[in-house]
């Protein structure tokens, strides 16, 4: 039996899926990234492993998501893309007719525009990280709420608190005060998630034409007050795939497979040491701060050189 | 950097100081002792003075620009004078305006020996090295991709600005010009086989130097696209000027009037870029850059016409590195999928 394997290692959360040849799911993981990429995929893989039949054999593996180059090289990956493109390419797997991707994760938004099955435009956060995953889950922190109950109990409130959806300095200043001026708690938890769709629109979603079908994906989409919110301000309906969360590995997943080889790939990284150095590099003014990356004690690569100099 | 040195260093007996490469230290310079939501470019050039200084230079010069750019050279003299430098400071442009005649008494001051004839040679000497840099620069954008052997072009490019430094005529110049022309051609070049084309705008400084924009010519050019960009250094000082009226003119559906800095330039750029079906165009500015916030608007407009994908970047001191990449990335991988419809 021949799989693929899919990664999607983001800044909070980490995602695999292994598909067959017939592009079903066949095992599936969801776990925190906890800071730590390499460990993440590690644990990632040793819960996937016991998942899958025996007879498997992984014929290509993709990364994707912020630490994609990393966890590539660590695997071995086939392909490593980035989350855009995965993502793309898995939503329109599911959904063939979607137009509008809306994708909130932990630490970047997008929203992707797609035209007859083509990317028409899309669009990132871009200098801030405000309104996304781990804005609202430091803040159910504060509150005192798991992330997982928080849109249930934005749900039962019948009047949101207004709250500044520009930054999130304004947003946490505000909820404050609105706290202790003893606004009840899911009014206040309504707010929030209703701030996190005013400003995902404002500013990725600005001057874009929001067509339908549109899908809302990433680890917030599964939080319902955030859904909520948007068909409130869309006026229309917004689907979340049951693996809206699964989406971009689903996506490197499939595109692995289009580039296929002869080669078989085994899955026991997880007993290889893979250690990983920061360091400031001396060799000129410029200071690159490099990672030098080793495989079993022996140096394989490093990132974040502007030159030579700092891949010796 | 290489014709301001040759130029200077021909009409004036002084010692004349190469600024050091802008490096991670010429920011952190420049933004240490910086207003905070002053744009990038008044940074770096402060950083630049700042380690010029330090390198023992007395007389600093600057330039301007169409924007609030025209009023950096009295603050940083301010700024510059409060950390306890000394120095002559030539302001090539005050007021918002140039006046040779104040000029040419300022460097005067600086050397008695100063000859008006023989620094119009040079200068004129000088535009023309302007001129052939930017055409070879122009050849090497749209070829660096392609490139047999990585850094082959930027090591010859360093080898020829050598070279140029020692020119001693127009002719001995024309002669460098051509020579290197003749060697950049017969560079090792990969075959083009899928070639997009790609054109970038924006604000002139981030666009032109490649620290200030993560190398993203560079970046693009790992992919083979073929690069075009119009801003360069011949242009701001000698085309700009007479181009303007045209641009106007050929751009009266979307703007009446100029903008402030390069903002109409763009928009006309952008305009000419869609007409001749480019496969995408990259907008670059420095975070806060208020000429170009107001051109983006009517960018987005002209490109949902013709229906070109653009993409912004706004750069700061703190724009993550990895991010630029993922956009590149996930742009080039739209323009495929665009053409293999």
């Amino acid at each position: 039996m021949k799989g693929y394997l899919g990664i999607d290692i983001g800044s909070i959360s980490t995602k695999g899926v292994v598909l067959d040849e017939n592009d079903t799911i066949i095992a599936s993981s969801y776990i925190w990234t906890e800071g730590n990429p390499v460990s993440a995929v590690q644990r990632l893989i040793s819960l996937l492993k016991k998942e899958l039949p025996s007879d498997i054999q992984i014929k290509g593996i993709g990364t994707t998501g912020s630490a994609r180059k990393l966890i590539g090289l660590m695997v071995d990956a086939s392909i490593i893309k980035n989350e855009i493109t995965a993502h793309a390419v898995g939503t329109m797997h599911f959904h063939k007719d979607v137009q509008t991707i809306l994708e909130i994760g932990g630490q970047d938004s997008k929203i992707i525009l797609i035209e007859n099955g083509i990317i028409k435009d899309y669009a990132m956060n871009t200098l801030c990280a405000a309104g996304t995953g781990s804005f609202l889950s430091s803040q159910a922190k504060r509150l005192d709420i798991n992330v997982e109950d928080f849109g249930d109990l934005a749900l039962t409130s019948k009047n949101p608190v207004k709250i500044a959806a520009r930054c999130t300095v304004f947003a946490e200043s505000d909820l404050i005060h609105k706290a202790q001026v003893g606004y009840p708690k899911k009014d206040i938890v309504a707010g929030l998630c209703k701030s996190i769709v005013m400003n995902y629109l404002n500013n990725v979603g600005k001057g874009k034409k929001i067509k339908e079908p549109i899908v809302f994906q990433g680890g917030v989409s599964k939080n319902k007050g955030v859904v909520h919110f948007f068909e409130e301000a869309l006026q229309t309906n917004v689907i979340v795939d049951e693996n809206s969360h699964l989406m971009g590995a689903i996506g490197i997943a499939l595109l692995s497979k289009k580039m296929e080889s002869e080669k078989v790939y085994n899955l026991d990284v997880c007993d290889i040491s893979f250690e990983t150095r920061g360091t400031e590099c001396r060799g000129c003014p410029n200071r690159c701060d490099i990672v030098r990356i080793f495989k079993d004690g022996k140096h394989i690569d490093t990132f974040g050189n502007k030159c030579e100099v700092g891949s010796r | 950097m290489v014709p301001v040195y040759y130029l200077l260093s021909h009409i004036l007996k002084e010692e004349i100081i190469m600024p050091p490469m802008i490096t991670q230290k010429t920011l952190e310079l420049g933004v240490k002792h910086s207003p905070e939501f002053v744009c990038m470019p008044f940074k770096f050039t402060l950083g630049t003075f700042i380690e010029c200084l330090e390198k023992g230079a007395n007389i600093l010069v600057q330039a301007g620009g169409g924007c609030r750019y025209g009023y950096y050279a009295e603050l940083q003299e301010e700024i510059l004078k409060e950390l306890g430098y000394d120095f002559t400071y030539i302001n090539l442009v005050s007021k918002g305006k140039m006046d040779i005649k104040e000029i040419r008494e300022q460097l005067k001051k600086i050397d008695i020996t100063f000859s008006t004839k023989k620094s119009i040679y040079y200068v004129f000497i000088s535009s023309k090295m302007i001129k052939y840099m930017d055409k070879i620069d122009f050849y090497i954008r749209e070829n660096i991709g392609f490139e047999e052997k990585k850094g082959s072009f930027l090591s010859l490019k360093g080898e020829m600005l050598k070279a140029f430094t020692k020119a001693k005529s127009f002719f001995h110049l024309f002669y460098l010009y051509q020579k290197y022309k003749y060697k950049f051609r017969k560079l090792p070049k990969k075959k083009k086989n899928k070639k997009y084309k790609v054109g970038i705008i924006g604000e002139l400084y981030t666009l032109m130097e490649p620290f200030a924009n993560y190398h993203i010519e560079y970046e693009l050019a790992k992919y083979g696209i073929a690069i075009l960009r119009y801003t360069n250094v011949h242009y701001l000082l000698f085309e700009k000027k007479n181009k303007i009226k045209k641009y106007l003119k050929k751009t009266k559906d979307y703007i009446s009037y100029k903008m402030g800095a390069d903002a109409a330039d763009n928009v006309a750029r952008c305009k000419y870029l869609c007409m001749k079906k480019y496969d995408g165009i990259i907008h670059m500015k420095s975070s806060f850059c208020t000429p170009e916030i107001g051109a983006m608007p009517i960018l987005n407009k002209i490109c949902k016409e013709y229906d070109v994908p653009i993409i912004y970047f706004s750069f700061d001191a703190a724009t993550s590195e990895v991010g630029i990449k993922t956009r590149i990335e996930a742009f080039y991988d739209m323009i495929e999928m665009r053409k293999n419809k």
